[in-house]
């Protein structure tokens, strides 16, 4: 058994000159990373932390935006023996004095010993800081260490334990950032290693083109360390750019020939609906052999209409594959075999709904389809329970539960969150699903989560911060997530009981919402609604009722 | 010409990316920077611009330094026509 650090160095001694990363930025020549640059790159930040006494065994939080420093800072703490933890950067919408408490507060749990961040932000990151917290050093990356031949046997993270924790990995939001999941290099190379055969990855091959940001599972793992510690080019560009010209995606893997790129759900309808022809002259997509959605509901609709878009392009339509992935797993779950389409399943509407049983259409009646999101890894197992946590058969909806070699350590610091998460070794997904011919059909959450663009948000986060709102009543306000279909992910709806009936006021009240919990959690909400008393639809413990409130909403929406 | 501008964005903006109908913009309220339109409308924005008023603006363009509110982005609309 190996370890990151293992890997980095056999890489600097067999393939020095191998691309391995290639950055770009918009308006800025693309600047090509060699083996050799990135580990000589990451033993300056290994220096770094060892010359500020950072310790192996403790966390490092990362604070910086796309570039060679993030990339450098990262595999330093590897190297380091440290922990790294790749925090987001703050963006222009969210207001700093949010970020600064969110930051605060994962500062608290995580403890960690040291922030690494550049000189723009060195002072957003110190003002989080209080005296007695955890963080000894904040280290600024125009003061890393210069460069010098890697000398292995002293670095300490050349004598980490395959068991010892290499990452950790946060969500955002409030609630979020205060779950961090630990993963061991075990865990993490058990996971690339299954993956990696799942999509039968060709290092000499295969290259892959990503502008996921490396805050989120999806872009860590399957952006970053798996083409690193595999030895596959990774073409990335910053999350920033992309979304302002998603077209540039199609012209990276054309000029690089990509072969590989991951995308949440949303990316496929962006993607479709917002690329004008005029931007993809002479791009050839014929290179691309999987595109994998992942990290929010699979939509068959969203394939369809990027197969269309991009086939006079080179596109493959059997390109377009799917996978179910978590954190807790350190990425993949399940992988839709890559020789074919992903399986679809046709079944009755009327009794999926109400008996929650995926049964083939009854002629006359109508159906719906599902899209598979594969088979699982080859080392990971899935079970689908019922509510009294007895195994369901086939065809049956229930939780997913799932058991592996490359599972989470614990919540960091959190033993009441990891315990409520394992159960005698299985942990508890929180999405409904059913299996059929060995095939994981993902249909619902148990869990009230919101999934934006893959980015998970905590309701809870996002009413308290409603309710902070003068005017609106303190804990009777409501979030969730309501699929658009034309957007190809969910978009937030926030509906809060206020003091006036009068509509005019009311208005004024829900831009005020809008405007707080957006500059607040940096989540830009679709419907706000401002409510009369009583509005909001509450259990018998006086418990806000999610999903009896969209249902409501919906209701209202459509009459 | 001009003088249809902002009317048209403060339509599209308060329908189909705030879809509060009601809303009654004002020339001067942040709309980048307070996180109002967020990145994944910005292209919307910037597609309707391109088809209303047969103006381009450029993916590099698309942030509050370029412009924040209706009384900006109106004015770098007239600019190019």
């Amino acid at each position: 058994m190996t370890t990151f650090s293992n890997l980095l160095q056999r890489s600097y001694l067999e393939i020095p000159e191998k691309v391995s990363i290639v950055l770009q930025n918009a308006g800025q020549p693309d600047q090509e990373i060699i083996y050799r640059q990135l580990i000589l790159g990451a033993n300056r930040y290994a220096l770094t932390l060892s010359r500020e006494e950072i310790k192996a065994g403790e966390v490092v939080l990362l604070i910086l935006q796309h570039g060679q420093d993030l990339a450098f800072s990262f595999w330093g703490a590897v190297l380091r023996g440290a922990i790294p933890a790749i925090m987001p950067f703050l963006s222009e919408k969210l207001s700093p004095e949010r970020y600064r408490a969110d930051l605060a507060s994962l500062i608290s749990i995580t403890k960690p010993a040291a922030i690494i961040t550049s000189a723009e932000f060195e002072s957003e990151a110190r003002s989080a800081l209080v005296p007695g917290d955890s963080v000894r050093k904040l280290i600024v990356t125009n003061t890393v260490e210069p460069q010098s031949e890697p000398d292995f046997d002293s670095l300490a993270g050349i004598k980490a334990s395959p068991e010892d924790i290499s990452l950790l990995q946060h969500s955002s939001g409030t609630t979020g950032l205060q779950k961090g999941v630990a993963l061991s290099h075990k865990a993490v190379l058990n996971q690339l290693d299954a993956y990696s055969k799942a999509i039968n990855l060709d290092p000499e091959k295969d290259v892959i083109v990503s502008w996921l940001p490396l805050y989120h599972d999806m872009g860590l793992i399957a952006c970053f360390l798996l083409p690193v510690l595999m030895r596959v080019t990774l073409v990335e560009m910053s999350p920033f750019d992309w979304v302002r010209a998603p077209y540039k995606l199609m012209q990276s893997v054309s000029q690089y020939k990509g072969t590989l790129s991951w995308l949440p759900n949303f990316a496929f309808n962006f993607s479709a609906n917002k690329i004008r022809e005029r931007d993809l002259e002479g791009v050839d997509l014929s290179t691309w052999r999987a595109i994998i959605n992942c990290s929010e509901p699979v939509h068959a609709e969203s394939h369809k209409i990027f197969a269309e878009k991009f086939s006079a392009f080179g596109l493959r339509p059997q390109a377009l594959q799917t996978c179910y992935a978590m954190a807790e797993n350190v990425f993949g779950v399940t992988q839709s075999p890559l020789d074919q389409s992903p399986v679809m399943d046709e079944i009755d509407r009327e009794v999926f709904l109400t008996q929650r049983l995926a049964t083939p259409p009854i002629v006359g009646r109508p159906a719906m389809k599902m899209m598979s999101s594969g088979q699982p890894l080859a080392n990971t197992e899935i079970r689908i329970v019922g509510e009294n946590g007895k195994e369901l058969p086939d065809r049956v909806v229930g939780e997913i539960k799932m058991q592996s070699d490359c599972m989470l350590t614990e919540y960091y610091n959190r033993p009441d969150a990891t315990e409520l998460a394992l159960r005698n070794g299985w942990y508890m997904t929180g999405d409904y699903g059913y299996l059929a011919n060995g095939e994981l059909y993902v249909s619902g959450r148990k869990k009230d989560i919101i999934i934006v663009g893959g980015k998970n948000i905590y309701p809870q986060d996002l009413e308290s911060l409603a309710s902070e709102v003068p005017g609106v009543h303190p804990g009777r306000t409501v979030a969730f997530g309501m699929y658009d279909e034309e957007a190809g992910t969910e978009e937030v709806v926030i509906i809060a009981e206020v003091d006036s009936e009068e509509p005019s006021e009311q208005e004024v009240i829900a831009d005020a919402i809008r405007k707080h919990v957006t500059k607040s959690s940096a989540i830009a909400l679709r419907h706000v609604r401002a409510v009369g008393e009583k509005w909001i639809v509450k259990t018998s413990s006086g418990k806000t009722a999610r999903s009896a409130n969209k249902d409501k909403f919906i209701k209202e929406l459509n009459s | 010409m001009t003088e249809n501008i902002t009317p048209a964005l403060a339509k599209f903006i308060a329908e189909k990316i705030l879809k509060q109908a009601n809303k009654i913009s004002k020339l001067d309220e942040a709309l980048i920077s307070s996180g109002l339109i967020d990145s994944f409308s910005l292209m919307d924005l910037a597609l309707f611009i391109e088809d209303t008023f047969g103006v381009r603006v450029e993916d590099t363009e698309l942030n509050a330094q370029t412009f924040d509110n209706l009384s900006q982005l109106t004015e770098l609309i007239a600019s190019r026509m």
